[in-house]
């Protein structure tokens, strides 16, 4: 029977939102393949508690490692966890969320394990029995599909495009000791920003403002329409504003800034340069608001509203509260 | 302080990508190419690195066509000493492209490796941290700020919400970020004196590829474009669309 196995990505001794998409993407993967899911996690003592809670999407065993030091991602020893499971049990497939922790413990792994790493990962099939995924590439102007030499095939999925499903399984834990070892690196903190936000690339909703905004003092407007729209909403931006000094890169969407796929995208004061588009087109739903009805924007927006943004936003704002308090 | 900086020629942000006639590639007519934008900040950093030290050496590699060299003598203009090109026919993934270039760096003598946090090509995120891994050195990716003191690193780098700090010792293993620094432009000057640095050409061979493109496709055009009205008093609309489709 075929085994897939799956890296649930934990901070601070909790699973993180990737962590159940990992394993549904892992799931649909087995499902095809006709086999289970086997989860990996690293955390600090009792985190084993916490990870039981992966058996509804589908964790058949789940694998925790405990030690203080796993409070924040420690790449070497989950190399090493993983390169022992991999030893212990022949599996066609190892996930890995694409996310910061995900971009850096895949590829470590796949030069470990020698064996080929497809990355960004936004949909698993099989073809002849093995594991095929499709990934964009040239910032989403091409989609490949990729076959793999050597099992097992790993992978790493892009966050917010697996949504988590229900798929209860035994998700029976185990702890497992795995060596300690002196460490090459260490992380010593995280900084977060003043405000514990959302990150635009796991918002479910992403609200991006850009030149149009005219001044970062106008932010306030943009501000109001997250709290409008409530605890899945984050701010995103164009380069532009980036560039300005307005918002930090963090929020930058596009090429050179982060890919999101949110279920619904609003470019507010953005023209839409191929840049721009290439981190957001993956959106399921983007409106646009954009004072010029010429903007490329709209060509790729399911909804596009021409107007004044400073006199539109607010409106948005309050029509959204309004129907919200009616139900 | 000694770095050595890989490179790679890709196409250029702007660049309309067509699927060439094999199906599983790019074709490249019209299309203009580029060093790898995320290239230029390592590139940058590991020049800014040799001028605070007041000595040092930075070599450039790149793996690629012999058209590459053109990014290369970029990379000499801008500041660069030394530029090697590893030139292999065949099929490269990530993997071959990193035991290339850790078969390449495995001998030299270097305090820092920099790459670009990826390249926006094939969109891997692959190689520095594969590097990293055949030469066992420590690692920090998607690098927004570095802070190195006599033989002790500190990293800050880009992680959901927020920034990750990771200390190691050198040589290590960087993937730079935008943030990191402002990269330069190659001057007059520069571009003169590159004229005079060397620039070496290697054959290599690959390596096996294990992850194999069997089909590269456009994606599906959006169906977007339409609009819903104008100004304050479409928003009414605007909203009963975005609860019909459960959205808000
Ligand atoms: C290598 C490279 C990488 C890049 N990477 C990225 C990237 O990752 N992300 C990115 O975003 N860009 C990127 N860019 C930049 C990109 O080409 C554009 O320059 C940028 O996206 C433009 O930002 P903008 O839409 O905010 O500004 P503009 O293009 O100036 O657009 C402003 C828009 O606001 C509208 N507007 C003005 N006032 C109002 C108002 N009162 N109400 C309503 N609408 C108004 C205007 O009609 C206009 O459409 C990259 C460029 C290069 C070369
Ligand atoms: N062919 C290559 N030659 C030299 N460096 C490369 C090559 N491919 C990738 N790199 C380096 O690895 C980084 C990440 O690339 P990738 O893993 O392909 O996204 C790039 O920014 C380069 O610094």
């Amino acid at each position: 029977m075929a085994r897939v196995l799956v890296y649930a990505e934990t901070r601070d001794g909790e699973l993180r939102p990737v962590a159940s998409e990992t394993v549904t993407a892992g799931g649909d993967l087995a499902e095809q393949l006709g086999g289970s899911v086997d989860v990996f996690l690293l955390g600090p003592p009792g985190m084993a508690q916490r990870a039981a809670d992966l058996g509804r999407y589908g964790a058949d065993r789940i694998f925790v490692a405990e030690d203080q030091s796993f409070s924040s991602y420690a790449a070497e020893a989950a190399v090493r966890f993983c390169e022992d499971l991999v030893g212990r049990e022949a599996y066609d497939a190892v996930v890995f969320p694409a996310s910061a922790q995900g971009k850096d413990l895949a590829p470590r792994t796949a030069a470990r394990l020698d064996r080929g790493l497809a990355t960004e990962v936004v949909s698993v099939g099989v073809d002849d029995g093995r594991p095929v995924a499709t990934r964009p590439m040239f910032a989403g102007k091409a989609i490949a599909t990729v076959a793999f030499s050597e099992l097992p095939a790993l992978i790493s999925v892009r966050p917010n495009v697996f949504r988590p499903k229900e798929r209860p399984a035994d998700g029976s834990v185990e702890i497992v000791e795995i060596a300690s070892e002196p460490t090459a690196q260490r992380v010593t903190g995280i900084e977060t920003g003043d405000r514990e936000a959302l990150d635009v690339s796991e918002a479910n909703i992403v609200i991006s403002g850009g030149r149009g905004m005219k001044d970062p003092e106008n932010w306030s407007v943009l501000e109001d329409l997250v709290e409008a729209l409530g605890d899945d909403a984050t701010l995103g931006a164009s380069r532009a504003v980036v560039d300005a000094g307005w918002r930090p890169h963090s929020e930058q969407v596009g090429q050179t800034g982060k890919v999101v796929s949110p279920s619904l995208y609003f470019a507010v004061g953005i023209s839409g340069a191929i840049q721009h588009l290439a981190g957001m087109r993956t959106a399921k739903t983007i409106v646009a608001i954009n004072r010029d009805a010429e903007a490329p924007i709209f060509s790729v927006a399911d909804y596009g509203l021409v107007g004044d943004l400073f006199e539109v936003v607010p409106a948005l704002a309050a029509e959204i509260r309004r129907v919200r308090a009616g139900g | 302080m000694k770095s050595i900086v890989c490179i790679k020629r890709v196409p250029d942000s702007e660049a309309r990508i067509r699927v060439g006639g094999d199906g599983v590639g790019i074709d490249p007519a019209g299309v203009k190419y580029v060093m790898n934008p995320y290239d230029e900040f390592a590139l940058e950093e590991a020049i800014r690195l040799k001028e605070e030290a007041g000595d040092g050496l930075v070599t450039v590699l790149s793996v690629g066509p012999e058209e590459s060299k053109e990014i290369l003598r970029t990379a000499l203009a801008m500041g660069a000493d030394a530029a090697l090109l590893l030139a292999s026919p065949g099929s490269a993934d990530g993997l071959v492209i990193a035991r290339a270039l850790a078969e390449e760096i495995g001998d030299r003598e270097y305090d820092l490796i920099l790459f670009g946090k990826q390249a926006i090509d094939d969109d891997n995120m692959q190689v520095p941290a594969m590097v990293a891994e055949l030469l066992g050195l420590p690692c920090a990716s998607v690098v927004v700020e570095l802070e190195i003191e006599g033989r002790h690193a500190v990293a800050h780098r880009e992680v959901e919400g927020g920034h990750e700090i990771v200390e190691f010792d050198l040589p290590a293993v960087v993937g730079a970020q935008k943030g990191l620094n402002e990269p330069r432009y190659p001057s007059l000057k520069g571009i003169m004196a590159a004229k005079k640095k060397p620039l070496d050409v290697k054959e290599i061979s690959f390596t096996e590829p294990k992850v194999r493109i069997v089909a590269l496709q456009e994606p599906p055009p959006r169906a977007g474009g339409e609009i819903v009205g104008e100004g304050p008093k479409a928003v009414p609309e605007l909203v009963r669309r975005l609860r019909d489709r459960a959205l808000i």
